[in-house]
């Protein structure tokens, strides 16, 4: 066992990016995230690494898409309007294949809509947000020791799929400080890059890094191969944490700082003689499907809290597809849901008492 | 002593190598047709060749080698 | 007798997409001729763009990397950031650069970064079939401007080495024609200049090359370069904009 720090989110998604061998960090300020370039700015400085502070966030994704496709690891951070920005560069970099790690430290939106923290970029990061068929391997960390165990696996599952990982934490979970132990960095993955445009060295065939392919046979060629990429990864790499459903009252879908607040609920609800389940994706794409499957019928009824008008419910209730009642409680403009307010809920469903208002 | 050989089925037919040959001995053939259906560019007296390059800089599709 | 002209080595030798006449032919030759003098075809990574060249990876034999529409500078401030020993170039039209791609392209200038950008401006855009560009000229009629450009409508084309030669990270600035054989041999020069003013480490180098476009200008290629020569070069003198003394350069006579 290591040692113990206390640490800002922030800065720890920093930490991790550099104990995960990346040395070239693009990003453009934005709260509440900047606390990431801050310690970039630094740190790359003192070890000889690239820190840019680019002149837009536009700018920066396209700096990571460059530097992916020279072969090293590369990241960028933002916050939600940032991401929005971003958007453009995420599906280039999924077309070209191109292993980047961005992080979203979501806060509440639409528009400039505030600076608090909301988890209402599920759609964007989780449905694609920018144009085409492709998906970003999606990461939801529920504090700081994870945000650093899942910005580690973020550079190797770019790497490993050659496709963009997004790590999505909230405005909290970057700005709250929390212990945090510096674990297991010697399972980082460092695959070649054959295909990375670095110099042909005239040794062989020049590469190239590409998202356009006019003819259209050629081009759904390409999709399917990724399309087959994202099946195994679905296969592979869905995470989830899954408490207490095993004869489960009712239970909870949520993630992030959602899924710490519901944890309280579960122990205020055993008081009152209700079993909570709490089911959390850690992986929001590919999305724990087998997990709510498993559980489907186990409950009077699901509930999905979120920090956001509800997003991921839509994923819920296909998982579910049909075979239980899911119903919705959430905050938004960078309010969190009252451990109260949800066990309210609770206790309406556990009561067979439930329906969305 | 020099030569230019045009690879003719390269050829789009653009003239711009007609506009800077100083012996004005190049012109378009008229009567062929390359598979992409352009009428190529060819030398008519190759005896006056000067081996300048100035086809050859001028041709924007490397159709031209020259050799002197 | 020895061949005194042929297909530079960093061209593949394949047939170009381009219209007839098109010069882009010629200026990717030059940067392939100088890739090949130089001897870097092997250590540079190019940039292509979005327009007639989104494809330039299919003709350059180096390696390269096909960016979003006017990002290049930005993808290309990533790859030499990460590959410090590489010459990195965009290569660049006047929509892609002077348009929407005019943040990228300041800023990458501005910072100084080591790379160097063909940027070619032929005053149209071509790959979407003839509209105004940043730099087509007033008067000039395009599919958007099809009675002329006028200033209290369209605003005023873009003079981008005038601009960009204020800016101190840009060491190497030069504007050249590709309408004739001594023009495009000076293209040539000034192409290598900027490669050699990124091997040296000394900063941002570009070359804007007026180029044509006779389909969009609805001219033949010969009338299109005689266009070049009496209406283009006017408003965009040639000329170098910005130098920088290199290692190699002769001790200058002093005037």
């Amino acid at each position: 066992m290591g040692e113990k720090i206390l640490m800002k989110g922030n800065e720890v998604i920093a930490e991790a990016a550099l104990r995960a061998g990346c040395r070239h960090y693009f990003g453009y300020p934005i709260t509440p995230q900047t606390e990431v370039a801050h310690y970039m700015a630094r740190k790359m400085e003192e070890i000889g690494g690239t820190f840019v502070q680019a002149e837009s966030e536009v700018a920066a994704i396209n700096m990571v898409y460059g530097a992916a496709s020279a072969g090293v690891r590369a990241m960028t951070s933002s916050s939600s309007p940032g991401i929005s920005l971003k958007q453009e560069g995420i599906s280039y970099a999924a077309g070209a294949e191109l292993p980047i790690v961005v992080i979203d430290i979501v806060r509440a939106g639409p528009g400039l809509g505030g600076i608090l923290p909301a988890q209402c970029d599920y759609f964007q990061m989780v449905k694609g947000g920018g144009h085409g068929d492709y998906h970003n391997i999606v990461l939801a960390p529920q504090g700081v020791q994870e945000m650093y165990e899942l910005v580690v696996d973020a550079f190797n599952l770019a790497d490993k799929y050659r496709n963009p990982v997004v790590v999505m934490g909230d405005g909290y979970m970057g700005q709250m400080m929390e212990a945090v132990e510096f674990r297991d960095v010697e399972k980082i993955e460092r695959p070649e890059k054959p295909w990375a445009a670095c110099g042909s060295e005239m040794k062989r065939e020049h590469n190239t890094i590409t998202s356009i392919y006019i003819d259209p046979d050629v081009l759904e060629a390409h999709v399917n191969h990724m399309n087959e990429k994202y099946k195994v990864i679905e296969q592979n790499e869905s995470r989830v944490d899954v408490q207490n459903c095993d004869g489960a009252d009712v239970i909870v879908a949520a993630y992030g700082t959602c899924a710490r607040v519901t944890k309280n609920v579960i122990k205020d609800a055993a008081k009152l003689g209700i079993k909570v389940g709490l089911i959390r994706p850690i992986t929001l794409w590919p999305f724990p499907k087998q997990a709510f499957e498993k559980y489907a019928t186990t409950p009077r009824g699901f509930l999905t809290v979120e920090m956001s008008m509800g997003q991921m419910i839509e994923d819920v209730r296909l998982a579910l597809n049909g075979k239980n009642t899911v119903e919705f409680y959430g905050r938004t403009g960078g309010n969190v849901p009252a451990q109260k307010a949800i066990l309210e809920k609770v206790i309406k469903i556990a009561r067979g008492e439930g329906g969305n208002d | 002593m020099a030569k230019v050989t045009f690879r003719i089925e390269r050829c789009k037919g653009c003239r711009l190598c007609l506009t800077v040959c100083p012996k004005k001995i190049i012109a378009i053939d008229e009567s062929t047709l390359n598979a992409k259906g352009y009428h190529p560019a060819g030398v008519t007296e190759p005896e006056k060749c000067i081996g300048c390059a100035f086809c050859a800089t001028m041709c924007p599709d490397c159709v031209i080698t020259v050799e002197r | 007798m020895s061949i005194v002209f042929q297909r530079p080595h960093a061209l593949i030798d394949k047939p170009l997409h381009y219209c007839p006449g098109c010069t882009h032919g010629i200026i990717h030759r030059l940067v392939a001729e100088v890739l090949d003098e130089l001897g870097i075809e092997g250590t540079t990574v190019g940039v292509a763009s979005v327009g007639c060249t989104y494809n330039s990876y299919e003709y350059f034999n180096c390696d390269m990397v096909q960016a979003a529409h006017g990002r290049a500078p930005a993808v290309a401030t990533g790859i030499r950031r990460s590959l410090p020993d590489r010459t990195v170039f965009t290569y660049q039209g006047d929509g892609d650069l002077a348009a929407i791609g005019t943040a990228e392209i300041v800023h990458a200038a501005t910072r100084g970064e080591k790379i160097t950008t063909i940027f070619v401006n032929n005053a149209i855009y071509g790959m979407t079939s003839g509209q105004m560009a940043p730099t087509t000229l007033i008067g000039q009629v395009t599919t958007t401007t099809p009675f002329g450009r006028k200033p209290e409508l369209h605003g005023y084309p873009v003079r981008v080495c005038e601009m960009l030669s204020t800016l101190e990270g840009a060491v190497y600035v030069e504007r050249v024609a590709v309408n004739n054989v001594q023009n495009i041999r000076k293209a040539k020069a000034a192409i290598k200049r900027a490669f050699q003013v990124q091997q040296a480490g000394l900063g941002f180098s570009i070359v804007e090359v007026l180029s044509i476009c006779p389909t969009n200008w609805g001219l033949s290629p010969e009338k299109a370069l005689e266009w070049l020569g009496e209406n283009m070069i006017e408003h965009y003198p040639l000329g170098n904009y910005k130098n920088v003394v290199l290692p190699s350069d002769k001790p200058a006579s002093k005037e």
